[in-house]
């Protein structure tokens, strides 16, 4: 059962990466019994499955998928919605309004207009249409707080960590709500901007460092550090 | 309203027929459908041809004009080939600008006549670096049943070999038309050679409903002693290498049959 | 304002004019992901030629009327530059530029998996920014290099190199004068997975035994070419890869 590289080694569209009895999992494609790599990204084996972490990749929508999203457009009975994916996906009214959509009184500007924000869930996806979200349930809808920041998608696994050990460590140390979108969008609230600012500090380097281990660590040690220097700060210009 | 495309069931069975050897119309795989040539249908033209190849129908018209000769090539003669897709050809032909389609037709009957130098260019000069003969050669798709490119090479090369240039004279450099008419002066015989690509199997002369299921096209010119001159892939799959130098042992073979039906020895 | 055509292109001792051998291609550097806005760039410099190109998908078809239910539609637009070449050249696209943008399609598309986003479209631009001969396979290179850069899957990296005959040679990677005084150019792009040969064209004069020679280098060619384009994608990685291990080790002197 060879095998072409080692676990974690930087791998590009086209290098083979194991041959028969091996399963073909993500960003690999397999072809008369050998797996290619499809794209740029890190090979790993894990049991009989080779797959490679890709380093770029854009968002593919998934059914039950919590995503942010960007009106862009009001239509008749509904919004289109940017979700930062090869498709636009559509809210329709009947799925932001708890009681059925009357057209002559319900105004749906008022309710989400061009430029709003939102958190959604896609209930319904294949082939043949785009994405449909929903904002019925709780914890989703307009976002009115907070800043949004946007980052490549196939990290977002490494920024909620095992079981969310990652993010809990961020939203401990900054007091802040976090909200992860699986498209790769990340709402930050905070009571204040420097909790915020710190929130967007430890992601932004949980992306840079995805790869490398004992990052849970390390992000911690920066983000007391961090509070710390900024603890001294608030003090002297207090006293002075 | 009339649909070429061809249907999932239909295709299948083409490609099936393929493997086996076999093709629908019940041609063998490197056989060439019916041709008929007729030379010299356009009187207004200096020369003309209509090949049917099968159903495919192009006319193809040469005119001359007088002009300037290109900075690099001062001695020559210029060559200029034109195709146009007419949309009553086909109902997937939409009138308009020159597609690419067309653009391709045309840039390929081009370089199989340009690269085999089959027009003595240097026979078309009145005054070095100021005069020379410009010839138009128009290729007109009349109808589309697959192949476009080898049926346009061969209307191409009749219609120069029927085309008449008139005698001249130049007196006060003014080109003055004498009584009489000569040939145009041909040295070469270009003939291109198209194959279609099924999985393994490469078919000579694809008719339009094999051109949709095949995998890729190839194509290559051939002049008289049997160089190649011009090769064009088209579609959107690929050849192995030996594939296509199976394809260029049986283009020989074929080239020198098609050309006898346009030269006579 | 035109060059002085050179008496020789190749000498006697098989040399050609920029000191290269038969079958040398010219120094290659490709740079990955140096334009902000587009989802996958590259930039290749090929001897003289210097290329860029630009990715934008798979996004929204417009027109929607374009759009294939079943797979992706890759649209690709070769350009040059009206300062690319010795002449100026007009910048509305020409005859030349219309066939190369259909044959480099052609050309990439069996590489990328444009059966898993139906209904969008893959925009592929190719500006050729300076030209000296063989601009359509670097073209294709640095354009395969551009669409790994955007994360779209693909089967194999698509690699380009052209093979033809100056003076009787046969010789590998053409430029513009070999192209213009020699006897034959051959470009030719090659998939190494599925030995496959995605874009061949000739014009000229061969045998088929020159034919078959010059294909089998233009194959060897683009297979180097090959190697080039894996480093290049790499090294982005990398680059970064080094940054975090010394900002790490500084960090850790630090404390």
């Amino acid at each position: 059962m060879p095998v072409f590289y080692e676990r974690r080694q930087l791998v590009t569209p086209g290098d083979l990466l194991a041959e028969n009895d091996y399963l073909a999992g993500e960003n690999t494609h397999k072809e008369n019994g050998r797996i290619y790599a499809t794209r740029v990204g890190l090979v790993n084996y894990e049991d009989k499955r080779v797959y490679v972490v890709a380093l770029k990749s854009f968002y593919v929508p998934t059914v039950g998928d919590t995503v942010i999203g960007k009106v862009v457009e009001v239509t008749l009975g509904g919004w289109v919605v940017d979700i930062r994916a090869p498709y636009p996906a559509m809210l329709r009214a009947s799925d932001a309004l708890e009681r059925p959509f009357k057209p002559q009184k319900d105004d749906l500007p008022s309710l989400f207009d061009v430029g709003d924000m939102l958190i959604a869930k896609i209930v319904a996806y294949d082939r043949t249409r785009d994405p449909l979200l929903t904002v019925l349930e709780r914890g989703l809808g307009k976002i009115t707080r907070g800043q949004i920041i946007e980052i490549t998608p196939t990290k977002i696994p490494r920024v909620i960590g095992k079981q969310g050990s990652m993010i809990s460590v961020v939203k401990q140390e900054t007091g802040c709500q976090i909200i992860i979108g699986q498209n790769g969008r990340i709402l930050i609230s905070g009571k204040l901007p420097e909790d915020e600012r710190l929130a967007v500090m430890a992601i932004r380097k949980i992306e840079l460092e995805a790869h490398t281990t004992g990052l849970t660590d390390r992000v911690t040690e920066m983000l007391k550090k961090e509070k710390g220097t900024m603890e001294v700060v608030k003090n002297v210009s207090e006293e002075t | 309203m009339a649909s070429l495309m061809v249907s999932r069931v239909k295709q299948k069975r083409i490609a099936q027929l393929i493997s086996r050897g076999k093709r629908l119309d019940g041609r063998e795989l490197t056989d060439y459908r019916d041709v008929q040539v007729e030379t010299g249908l356009i009187e207004r033209a200096e020369g003309s041809a209509r090949v049917r190849l099968g159903k495919t129908e192009v006319l193809v018209g040469v005119k001359f004009e007088l002009g300037e000769p290109f900075p690099d090539t001062p001695n020559e003669g210029v060559l200029t080939v034109n195709a146009e897709l007419v949309p009553l050809a086909s109902p997937s032909f939409e009138p308009g600008p020159p597609d690419e389609n067309s653009i391709e037709l045309a840039r390929v009957v081009d370089r199989g006549i340009r690269e085999s130098k089959a027009i003595a260019t240097d026979e078309l000069v009145i005054e070095p670096g100021k005069k020379v003969f410009v010839v138009f050669v128009d290729v007109y798709v009349l109808n589309h049943d697959g192949n476009l490119i080898d049926a346009s090479c061969l209307a191409a090369l009749a219609a120069l070999l029927n085309t008449k240039m008139f005698n001249y004279e130049v007196k006060e450099g003014e080109v003055k038309i004498k009584p009489g008419y000569k040939p145009l002066p041909i040295r070469n015989y270009p003939v291109a050679v198209t194959f279609a690509k099924f999985n393994d199997k490469l078919v000579v002369d694809p008719w339009q409903e094999e051109e949709q299921v095949m995998d890729a096209r190839l194509t290559m010119t051939l002049e008289k002693d049997g160089k190649i001159c011009a090769i064009q892939k088209g579609g959107y799959g690929y050849f192995t290498p030996d594939q296509v130098f199976e394809a260029s042992k049986i283009a020989k073979q074929k080239a020198e049959e098609q050309r006898k039906l346009v030269v006579k020895e | 304002m035109s060059q002085k055509k050179p008496e020789k292109l190749i000498d006697e001792n098989d040399v050609r004019l920029d000191g290269r051998k038969l079958n040398e291609i010219r120094p290659t550097k490709i740079e990955v992901g140096i334009l902000a806005n587009a989802d996958g760039s590259a930039y290749i410099e090929q001897g003289k030629n210097k290329i860029l190109a630009a990715v934008y998908g798979p996004r929204e078809v417009h027109p929607k009327h374009l759009a294939l239910p079943d797979r992706a539609v890759l649209r690709c637009r070769y350009h040059m530059a009206p300062f690319s070449v010795e002449e100026r050249k007009s910048p509305a696209p020409s005859r030349r530029e219309l066939e190369l943008s259909k044959v480099i399609r052609e050309c990439l598309e069996p590489s990328i998996f444009t059966e898993y986003y139906p209904r969008t479209s893959i925009d592929l631009f190719i500006e050729v920014l300076q030209a000296d001969g063989g601009t359509r396979c670097a073209g294709i290179t640095v354009a395969s290099v551009a669409l790994a850069d955007a994360g779209i899957p693909m089967r194999d990296l698509v690699s380009a190199c052209a093979a033809g005959k100056v003076e009787g040679r046969l010789v590998v990677d053409l430029t513009d004068v070999e192209d213009k005084g020699g006897e034959a150019d051959m470009p030719l792009a090659y998939m190494p997975n599925a030995n496959a040969i995605t874009l061949l064209q000739m014009d000229g004069m061969l045998t088929s035994e020159e034919f078959e020679q010059a294909v089998n280098l233009a194959v060897e060619g683009s297979k180097q070419v090959g190697q080039i384009q894996k480093e290049a994608l790499r090294a982005k990685y990398v680059v970064s890869k080094e940054a975090e291990a010394e900002k790490e080790e500084a960090e850790e002197g630090e404390q």
